[in-house]
């Protein structure tokens, strides 16, 4: 057994088992967790098919964007593990049936006579020097132009979407804007009123003796 | 290495309408609530002057560009001109409705752009790939629609309910493409279907795909076995975006249908055939029974559209040119019947009142006549009653279908027809013979009111005169294929 086929069980049996634990660790947070070291040893198989570029991307993208904010979600959420998991043995007797055959079409299609190795001769060895990072720019940004783009308009709608429907203006929330507390003005604060003044000792109530109603409310 | 800059001229409706939205969407951030009427006004405009463009650039012949992923043919030309109609009819019958719900907001607009955008790139895809990207872009602008009314519980749930179940679908037809994919290699659709013409690719594989790209399908256009958000999403989604999606989408999804498996798949007409046999059998029974049991307007509607998307299979497996017209002529009809009679419930509502209940509608031809009249317009031509359009549209399904020699198909769909005809009659009883239960005046604008009019009139009318839009229609099945 060579280096590289050590290598690459060692990656897989890290691959499956994390995966394992993705679906059976109680605590969200280890799952979350688990599925960064499954990625990170599929990212490694990849490394070995020479598939640098898409390793490197799965370890940036999914490691360090995407499975930090599942990490964030799942911290921010409360979710009770344990109401979650009612009602599994009575789904049970219906999934897992499905489960497995789901497996075994999976397993007679990728294995079988249509794609198993025997179908497909391996892939001529690479030239010296070739890099598949340029190989995809290459076409990524000729070729493949208008996906490349209708990709970027269904972020662009992503994003209106998720602010469209997450962004509320509260009607009795006491928040100020500092916006409009910078703009504030002294005209509009402040009515000058001219008045006539009034002799200094006639205006106000006359000193009481106990016996006057107290002042009405103004209607 | 020189490379070429892609041919934009082919793709200039959708690089406008990209753009437009785009403005928009900047636009509406410098208009203040009451004056909100100015993004509908440009959105409307967008739409026309993209219906404009598509009409000037629309050329008899077949062309290509971005590495032939986009296509443009007479095919798309007519089905953008029918989706961006249906939409701008959208905008005139959705406007009060929207006001008195607090949805009158820039996004509603904006997502109503971007979902146009992305039914014209599904019409307009040479390529598996910009297929599916185009109903991600629909898709993800419908689900957002759907919720935009935040604090109704049954948006949320249909919100949810269609979110889910698209991803499904979604991955469903990606694991039969990609099934094609390993068969033939390619994923553009002429490549395909010269490579499947020429006997190679593993036949098994390419059926064991079909079924899944099949089943992706089905969900989109809502039949049976793959309808169960139909009748949820189109109850409790808000009025307006019911319309949007049971309208213009659909012509999307017909594009759907022709692009894979008219024209990809064609050489596997034999094995999608008797799949689509099965679909449209279970939607015409299922579709028309369960609608007889519903009491919400809404809803009923809903079972409908799967009994009239089984019409439209019907159509559809015929696998020849006048079927895919007789298809497509009938897609073309049912947005207009469905605009109709959505347009009529919003037409109806008002502050607080959704006028989606049956009940809603008794005595109506006192309260409102005209609006009752065109309503029995509408509802005989969703029954097929001649001489509306809608019984045009059945009777040429149904003698695409006896081409083909499936007879019992036919006379089968005739008698779910009839079946049909029981709860669109129902509410023509309720208008005329019933008391009124509410007899406030109707409050409706007068721009949707003529709006309406037409609309009603132009199924009657069209009826009458099939012939022009059905040449259309077979003309431009015959100089795309």
């Amino acid at each position: 057994m060579n280096f590289q086929a050590v290598v690459f069980f060692v990656l897989a049996a890290v691959l499956v088992l994390s995966a394992l634990r993705v679906i059976t660790a109680r605590n969200p947070v280890h799952a979350a967790l688990f599925l960064v070291l499954s990625f990170a040893a599929a990212a490694g198989l990849w490394l070995l098919l020479h598939a640098e570029f898409l390793a490197i991307t799965l370890i940036l993208v999914y490691v360090g964007a995407v499975m930090v904010l599942f990490l964030f979600v799942v911290m921010m959420l409360d979710i009770n593990i344990d109401r979650m998991r009612e009602g599994f043995w009575n789904i049970l007797p219906i999934a897992l049936p499905v489960a497995v055959l789901l497996l075994v079409v999976m397993a007679a299609t990728l294995l079988g006579p249509y794609f198993g190795l025997s179908m497909r001769p391996p892939p001529p060895e690479a030239a010296e020097g070739y890099s598949n990072t340029r190989a995809i720019g290459m076409v990524l940004y000729t070729e493949y132009l208008y996906p490349f783009e209708l990709a970027a308009v269904i972020l662009l709608v992503a994003i209106v979407a998720a602010i469209a429907l997450t962004l509320r203006e509260r009607k009795n929330t006491r928040s100020i804007d500092p916006a409009v507390q910078v703009a504030a003005r002294r005209e509009g604060r402040v009515r000058l009123v001219s008045m006539p003044s009034e002799p200094r000792g006639v205006s106000g109530p006359p000193p009481g003796d106990g016996t006057e109603q107290p002042p009405q409310p103004p209607k | 290495m020189k490379i070429p800059f892609p041919d934009l001229a082919p793709a200039a409706p959708e690089l406008f309408l990209l753009a437009a939205a785009c403005a928009v969407l900047l636009v509406d951030l410098f208009i203040r609530d009451e004056r909100r009427w100015v993004t509908q006004v440009l959105s409307q405009l967008v739409l026309v002057a993209c219906a404009v463009i598509v009409l000037a650039t629309a050329t008899t012949g077949t062309a290509f560009t971005f590495s032939a992923m986009f296509i443009d043919d007479p095919l798309a030309d007519a089905l953008k001109l029918m989706i961006l109609g249906a939409v701008s009819m959208l905008l005139v019958y959705s406007r009060r409705y929207l006001a008195d719900r607090g949805m009158y907001r820039g996004e509603f607009f904006t997502l109503t752009l971007f979902s146009v955008l992305g039914m014209m790139v599904m019409v307009s895809a040479n390529h598996f790939i910009t297929l599916y990207l185009g109903l991600e872009l629909l898709s993800l602008s419908l689900y957002a629609m759907i919720a935009l009314q935040r604090d109704s519980v049954a948006a949320t749930e249909a919100a949810m309910k269609y979110f889910i179940l698209g991803a499904l679908a979604s991955g469903m037809l990606l694991y039969g493409m990609s099934m094609v994919y390993g068969a033939t290699g390619t994923l553009q659709v002429g490549d395909i279907a010269s490579i499947i013409a020429r006997g190679e690719g593993n036949r098994t594989v390419l059926v064991f795909g079909l079924v899944f790209i099949v089943a992706g399908l089905g969900f989109k256009l809502g039949v049976v076995p793959f309808h169960m958000w139909v009748p949820d999403v189109y109850h409790g989604a808000p009025t307006a975006v019911t319309l949007l999606i049971s309208s213009a989408p659909k012509v999307a999804a017909f594009a759907f249908f022709m692009r894979i498996l008219g024209e990809a798949l064609g050489g596997l007409t034999a094995d999608w055939r008797s799949m689509l046999v099965v679909m449209a059998v279970l939607s015409l029974a299922l579709g028309n029974f369960a609608a007889i049991a519903q009491t919400n307007l809404k809803r009923m509607l809903a079972y409908s559209s799967i009994s009239h998307m089984g019409f439209l299979l019907l159509g559809f497996l015929a696998g020849n040119a006048f079927g895919f017209a007789a298809a497509m002529f009938y897609v073309a009809v049912y947005v207009l019947m469905n605009l109709g009679t959505f347009g009529m419930i919003l037409l109806l509502a008002r502050s607080g009142f959704e006028a989606d209940q049956l009940d809603d509608y008794r005595g109506l031809s006192r309260r409102a006549p005209w609006q009752a009249f065109l309503m029995l317009l509408l509802m005989f031509s969703m029954a097929g009653l001649p001489p509306m359009v809608g019984f045009y549209a059945k009777l040429t399904v149904l003698s695409a279908v006896v081409d083909i020699g499936l007879v019992w198909l036919a006379v089968f769909a005739v008698l779910m027809s009839l079946v049909g005809a029981f709860y669109y009659l129902r509410i023509v009883k309720l208008m005329y013979f019933d008391e009124p239960v509410d007899t406030t005046p109707l409050s409706a604008t007068a721009d949707a009111r003529v709006l309406m009019t037409v609309n009603g009139l132009a199924v009657l009318a069209l009826g009458l005169l099939p012939q022009p839009l059905m040449a259309w229609c077979l003309m431009a099945i015959q100089r795309s294929l």
